[in-house]
């Protein structure tokens, strides 16, 4: 009955979103307050009318109604209640239904928090909004019913992969989808001012706060995903440049560049078409995703179940979006005001720099991904484009614009005083480059590459606190001077420092664990040892335990270091799901302020005298928290500047009030 | 119920990747080149890893094929060539810088240097604008002046 009503409301929100679409459109050409009105009551109908077909799909998942041919195929009685609920997002449709319901919600909020936009823009872009929900929704709809029935009702559902059986992979979708989706409000907003025909720093101050969202949402939902990776699959890697990791990659990248030329718009009114673009590409970029993960175009390890006729659909919906959006940019980008001046030494230049970089970066990762269908449309030969070429490609660029980075937020606008700059952050420089001399002498073995990816590093995260320092006037003025700053600076100011810091954070992580990584494994029979690095391990027992839906084999491996004290007590396990017939390990981290010990159980086979022996495999991971805190540390960053007086929802309208 | 725990570990041999102790070579130098090289290498039944991190059974042929022709002198180039002799180009994760690839490794510099152009295009229509004067108003200029 509840996923009757549940499909019910389904079919009710895709014509809820037509009658959005329509209303707000004839609203907003007519400038009827009264059609544009009921276009946003339409619009918050349809988010509720999403939310209510979704709630049923969980009800059905957490009923285990098995009637429901998506439980059927990914759920089981045996699976704990939490990743029931997961369970709902962790399909096709499921996730393609949370889609829907991300970007309905967007639209509500829009029709909620816009007061401040102009009423035609606004409506403009709340039909915009609506006609992408409409796409969405009639693919889910007619081609992607989660909540479908079927006729032959199985006992027991075919459960959830083990491996996705996880906190971080289970809350990382609605994170990634706030993400993605979240883009679809500046590709909105973008649409509506191109056919307005107008792009100023108005429009800009809209874009900001969506694009901030967006970004900071699909950072952490990128960076979990990323975590998942690192201490669910049990190779020890975070980042493996595999399609559909690129597919989240790009919209980030590109998500980036928009904020930064967004901020440009806003403030100096310069490069409105630039920023238009960059938004109906971030979007584009999302739907690219969309499609490379659902299609099966592409080999990847974390691909959907394919499907070549859902894959032609979202292929045609991404090429309807983006054709109708780019068209209608190259109708309009020519009459575009370009907006104010700026000298090649500024802090625009430093930012289109930055875009340049940013946006070939993103043609990189983009080319890279695509390429074997590329060749093999050419002339048939099957090739590959893995981490290798990435390496060569994509983190040269990115080191060329972590170089200027720490300049740009220093530089003036308009016109910059380079000389200026370099006085201030030569100190910077010169503690960057000793330390990674330090870290070139001190760790063993030598890597010189490894230490200039550390200076870097280093550079980005002094510049970042530099940039803070001058700002505050930290020890050129009496200390109460500087907290009178302190408390007087706009959150935005903070925001750019955490994000710029995190970034800096990250690279340290990324150089040191890529670069000194170390690894050991051996048989042990129970009470053999190991070395790893500078620790012994012991596997001091073996046993059986019974989770709620597997069964495993539980190691205990005791590490201890130098002086024999033991420094952890590991209980790897190696997992056996009898439902799906498979079997995954689960690492035992054993973590330290920046680094992991990190041990996997590998399996049981013949030792030394017949004996049984257990594989045992060990890293340790130096600086590898910084990977994920970095990241984490951006994100935070970007909703600080969220938060900000200036680009908060709905704050212009009621600073107008008290105004008039 | 351990019946089952064993049966069902037991069926599904996992295991270690390149770190594996018993495929290891017993010179650490030409152990260390294997290793590198198998970053490059594409374990070709999986979806999208190197036969470094895979654990199926080909990724550990690979591997040993790799390590034997490291144990007999081989340099990385000949190691690749017979790879791709072997399997096509398909094996390798780093493409071949080939002509038929210069589309992959070229397109970075074309579109960097695109990029770089449009920004000096910028900056200097910026700074030439203030003087320009379009054709109205040098027209508009010319009557004005006349007027006098």
């Amino acid at each position: 009955m509840i996923t009757e009503l549940g499909a019910f409301a389904l079919i009710l929100s895709l014509a809820l979103s037509v009658a959005q679409t329509g209303l707000s459109a004839v609203g907003g050409a007519r400038r009827s307050p009264v059609l544009a009105g009921a276009g946003r009551g339409a619009a918050v109908a349809t988010f509720l009318a999403v939310a209510v077909a979704f709630a049923a799909l969980i009800h059905a998942f957490v009923t285990s109604d098995f009637s429901v041919a998506n439980v059927a195929a990914n759920s089981h009685t045996a699976k704990p209640l939490f990743y029931k609920v997961a369970g709902a997002w962790g399909s096709h449709e499921g996730s393609m239904l949370l889609w829907c319901l991300v970007l309905t919600g967007y639209g509500a909020a829009m029709a909620f928090f816009g007061d401040s936009l102009p009423p035609r823009l606004r409506a403009y872009a709340i039909a915009i909004q609506g006609a992408l929900g409409v796409m969405f929704l009639a693919y889910t709809v007619f081609a992607s019913n989660p909540l479908a029935r079927l006729l032959d009702v199985p006992v027991e559902g075919r459960s959830l992969n083990p491996l996705l059986q996880d906190w971080a992979l289970a809350v990382h979708p609605p994170f990634l989808y706030a993400g993605y989706v979240g883009f679809s409000v500046v590709y909105s907003l973008s649409l509506a001012a191109l056919i307005e025909g107008r792009i100023d720093a108005a429009w800009a101050r809209w874009v900001r706060p969506w694009t901030l969202a967006a970004w900071s949402l699909l950072t952490i939902g990128i960076t979990l995903g990323a975590f998942w990776a690192y201490y669910e699959l049990g190779w020890g890697g975070w980042w493996a440049w595999d399609p559909v990791e690129n597919a989240s990659f790009m919209p980030w990248l590109i998500g980036a560049a928009l904020l930064h030329s967004a901020i440009v718009t806003e403030k100096r009114g310069a490069l409105p078409g630039w920023t238009a673009f960059l938004a109906l590409a971030a979007f584009t970029f999302s739907m690219l995703g969309a499609f490379l993960v659902r299609s099966g175009v592409l080999t990847s390890v974390h691909a959907f179940a394919v499907d070549p006729t859902r894959g032609v659909l979202l292929l045609m919906m991404m090429g309807l979006a983006a054709g109708a959006g780019f068209l209608l940019f190259g109708l309009r980008a020519g009459s575009l005001n370009p907006g104010g001046q700026f000298r090649p030494i500024s802090r625009e230049s430093a930012i289109v720099l930055n875009n340049i970089l940013l946006s070939t970066a993103t043609a990189v990762v983009l080319l890279g991904t695509l390429y074997p269908l590329i060749r093999e449309a050419m002339d048939g030969e099957a090739v590959s484009v893995g981490a290798p070429f990435f390496s060569l490609t994509f983190v040269p660029l990115m080191l060329l614009a972590f170089a200027v980075l720490p300049a740009g937020p220093l530089l003036a606008w308009k016109r910059g005083d380079a000389k200026g700059v370099a006085r201030k952050l030569w100190i910077v420089l010169a503690a960057a480059a000793l330390l990674g001399l330090v870290a070139y002498g001190l760790v063993q073995p030598r890597k010189a590459l490894a230490s200039g990816g550390l200076v870097i590093g280093f550079w980005l995260l002094g510049g970042a606190l530099l940039e803070m320092a001058d700002r505050l006037k930290l020890f050129r003025a009496p200390a109460g001077e500087s907290v009178r700053r302190a408390r007087g600076l706009p959150r935005g100011a903070w925001g750019t420092t955490l994000a710029h810091a995190g970034l800096g954070l990250f690279v340290l992580g990324a150089a040191f664990e890529t670069a000194w990584k170390v690894e050991a494994a051996q048989a042990l029979s129970l009470n053999d040892t190991q070395q790893l690095g500078a620790y012994t391990l012991t596997l001091t027992d073996v046993g059986t335990v019974e989770g709620p839906n597997y069964l495993a084999e539980r190691g205990i491996v005791s590490v201890k270091n130098k002086a024999g004290t033991e420094v952890c007590h590991a209980e790897p396990e190696r997992r056996f799901y009898p439902t799906g017939g498979q079997t995954t390990s689960e690492v035992a981290i054993c973590p330290s302020l920046l680094d992991d010990i990190y041990i996997v159980l590998g399996e049981r086979r013949a030792g030394e005298g017949g004996k049984p022996a257990w594989l045992v495999r060990a890293y340790v991971n130096p600086w590898v928290r910084l990977i994920f805190l970095g990241p984490l540390i951006m994100a935070i960053g970007g909703l600080i500047s969220l938060s900000d007086r200036r680009v908060r929802l709905g704050v212009g309208r009621r600073a107008q009030e008290v105004v008039s | 119920m351990r019946r089952a725990l064993l049966i069902g570990l037991a069926s599904v041999a996992l295991m270690a990747g390149a770190a594996e102790p018993t495929e290891r070579l017993p010179d650490p130098a030409q152990e260390a080149r294997a290793r590198h090289l198998f970053k490059e290498v594409r374990c070709l039944v999986c979806q999208n890893e190197s036969i470094d991190d895979s654990e199926a059974q080909l990724a550990g042929d690979l591997r040993q094929i790799v390590r034997e022709q490291v144990k007999a002198g081989r340099t990385d180039s000949q190691i690749r060539a017979f790879l791709v002799e072997r399997y096509g180009e398909f094996v390798l994760l780093k493409p071949a810088f080939s002509a038929g690839n210069a589309v992959l490794w070229l397109a970075p510099i074309g579109v960097l240097l695109v990029g770089g152009g449009l920004m000096f295009g910028l900056l200097r229509r910026r700074e030439e604008q203030p003087v320009e004067l379009s054709q109205d108003e040098e027209e508009r200029v010319k009557r004005l002046l006349e007027d006098d």
